[in-house]
């Protein structure tokens, strides 16, 4: 089926989007359409195209955030699994895959009230059955990593700097091993020493053979990760409309 | 989550009259999940939960409920014994006003205390040991354990009511809107509480709320009621980030950000 080679973890086959904005008259906004690639383990490939274009509604429909209006997104957490289409799953097995298949790190990070960093970080571990010491301890050695000050790992997120936040959120999102990982934007908001730490940590994962799927504005950065990159200006449905 | 659904419920239907409450009602809750129940005042939300926990008859249609011996039983085929036995143990209802789930004359002791002897614990020094423990649990201070509800504030009376449903360990909670009427910073303390009790007791839970930040805070899925009728259902966060039907379109559009 659709060429998939056992290191295929994640197919979008025929993908499209389009958003009916019934406040406004019932406006018909098309996103992407037709869009069709592959991503094996141990890739890092990369969305291009310029802003609008239509990247994180990709990557939100992988996570299953967005609906999928047409297509399939198959994905698969090993070789010898069987594909699971996302697009066709219900709430209870989205939930699973997230828990389970596809990590996600987010442009920003939805603070939750009086939640501490480290166990905003430490949750996805606790949710596949880690011990709560283990899970946080493990959450802090990120955190260190990333340099978030050890002060503030007992603080939640909700009055951290923008770069603060985002570092937790990458911590949360690398700290488990799920076999696909999306990355919109890590680095946005980053110095230089921590985008740095951040590239290695995705060279890591892609070493360990995980499949992964991200967008990058910078080019430095993507320069030194990307194993491949796929524009999506070819599966805007803008542009096709117009 | 094990596969097999801890409520079932099909083409429920309450009319008052000719008025409809809800209409055609249908969904499967699995141990664990968290489903939210969102609408307008007069948008059936209410009602519905009031036929789900056998507070009020069915029109139509049939609720059944997965009884701890694994067997799913029609809870209109139940004693009124049965039905008893499952409001005091295996379920708990949290409502809006603590009043009408407490015992405003009584201490916060004796509060917890009586659902425990309703199921049958006799022990005053055992039943006197886990109500310290279910209050430090929900933040409230042991020294207040001998104290009436009527003593306490709004926030306090309402984690009350959250000990007194959960120490019979339930696994099904009904809430309708348990932060509604607490100021904000009251409401952030008592979500963050129910996140994690739920969490650590892996229960099942159906609230009720007009709130949409305390749906996405606390729910897996998302039903969204207007007019006695569920136009939406999904994903929580795909409900609220990628909203469907028009109606839902504009209850997130109408969000305040801060």
């Amino acid at each position: 089926m659709l060429d998939a080679s056992p290191q295929t973890r994640l197919v979008l086959d025929d993908v499209a989007k389009s958003f009916t904005n019934h406040l406004r008259g019932g406006i018909h906004l098309p996103v992407v359409q037709d869009v069709s690639f592959h991503v094996e383990a141990g890739e890092v490939v990369v969305l291009g195209g310029p802003s609008g274009v239509g990247k994180s509604s990709i990557l939100r429909m992988i996570t299953g955030n967005y609906g999928v209006e047409a297509g399939r997104i198959l994905m698969r957490g090993r070789a010898d699994a069987p594909f699971t289409d996302l697009a066709a799953a219900s709430p209870r097995d989205i939930i699973a895959l997230r828990r389970d298949v596809i990590g996600y790190v987010s442009q920003f990070l939805r603070a939750i009230p009086r939640v501490s960093a480290l166990d905003v970080v430490a949750e996805p571990l606790l949710s596949r059955g880690v011990a709560t010491s283990e899970a946080r301890r493990r959450a802090g050695a990120l955190l260190e990593r990333l340099n978030l000050p050890t002060a503030l790992f007992e603080l939640p997120p909700a009055t951290f700097s923008g770069g603060e936040k985002q570092r937790v959120n990458i911590a949360r999102g690398f700290l488990t091993d799920h076999p696909i990982l999306l990355l919109d934007e890590p680095t946005a908001s980053l110095d230089a020493a921590n985008r740095d730490v951040v590239c290695e940590l995705i060279e890591a994962k892609r070493r360990e053979g995980v499949a992964i799927l991200g967008i990058f504005h910078d080019e430095e950065v993507r320069g030194r990760i990307a194993t491949r990159i796929v524009d999506v200006s070819g599966f805007s449905a803008r542009k096709a409309a117009a | 989550m094990t596969d097999l659904p801890l409520l079932s419920v099909r083409s429920l239907t309450r009319l008052y009259g000719a008025h409809v409450g809800c209409e055609d009602v249908s969904f499967d809750l699995y141990p664990g999940e968290i489903l939210a129940i969102v609408g307008e005042s007069g948008s059936g939300k209410s009602t519905l939960l009031e036929c789900l926990s056998c507070r009020m008859p069915l029109t139509s249609g049939t609720v059944s409920y997965r009884m701890r011996d694994a067997a799913l039983r029609d809870l209109a085929t139940l004693t009124e014994a049965e039905r008893r036995f499952l409001m005091r143990t295996d379920w708990g209802f949290v409502h809006q006003n603590p009043a009408d789930g407490l015992r405003m004359r009584v201490s916060a002791g004796a509060n917890i205390g009586e659902r425990m002897m309703a199921v049958g614990d006799r022990h005053y020094g055992r039943i006197r040991k886990t109500a310290e423990d279910w209050l430090s649990r929900v933040e409230i201070p042991g020294a207040r354990i001998d104290d009436r509800p009527t003593a306490f504030s709004g926030g306090m009376r309402q984690r009350l009511q959250i000990a007194r449903n959960l120490v019979t360990g339930p696994r099904l909670v009904f809430m309708d809107e348990p932060t509604g009427g607490l100021d904000v910073s009251v409401q952030a303390r008592l979500l963050d509480l129910l996140r994690g009790l739920v969490g650590d007791m892996g229960l099942s839970a159906i609230v009720v709320t007009h709130d949409l930040a305390v749906a996405r805070l606390l729910s897996h899925r998302i039903m969204v009621m207007k007019q006695g009728h569920v136009i939406e259902h999904g994903l929580t966060d795909r409900v609220l980030d990628d909203p469907q039907h028009p109606y839902t379109q504009l209850l997130v559009a109408s969000i305040l950000e801060v």
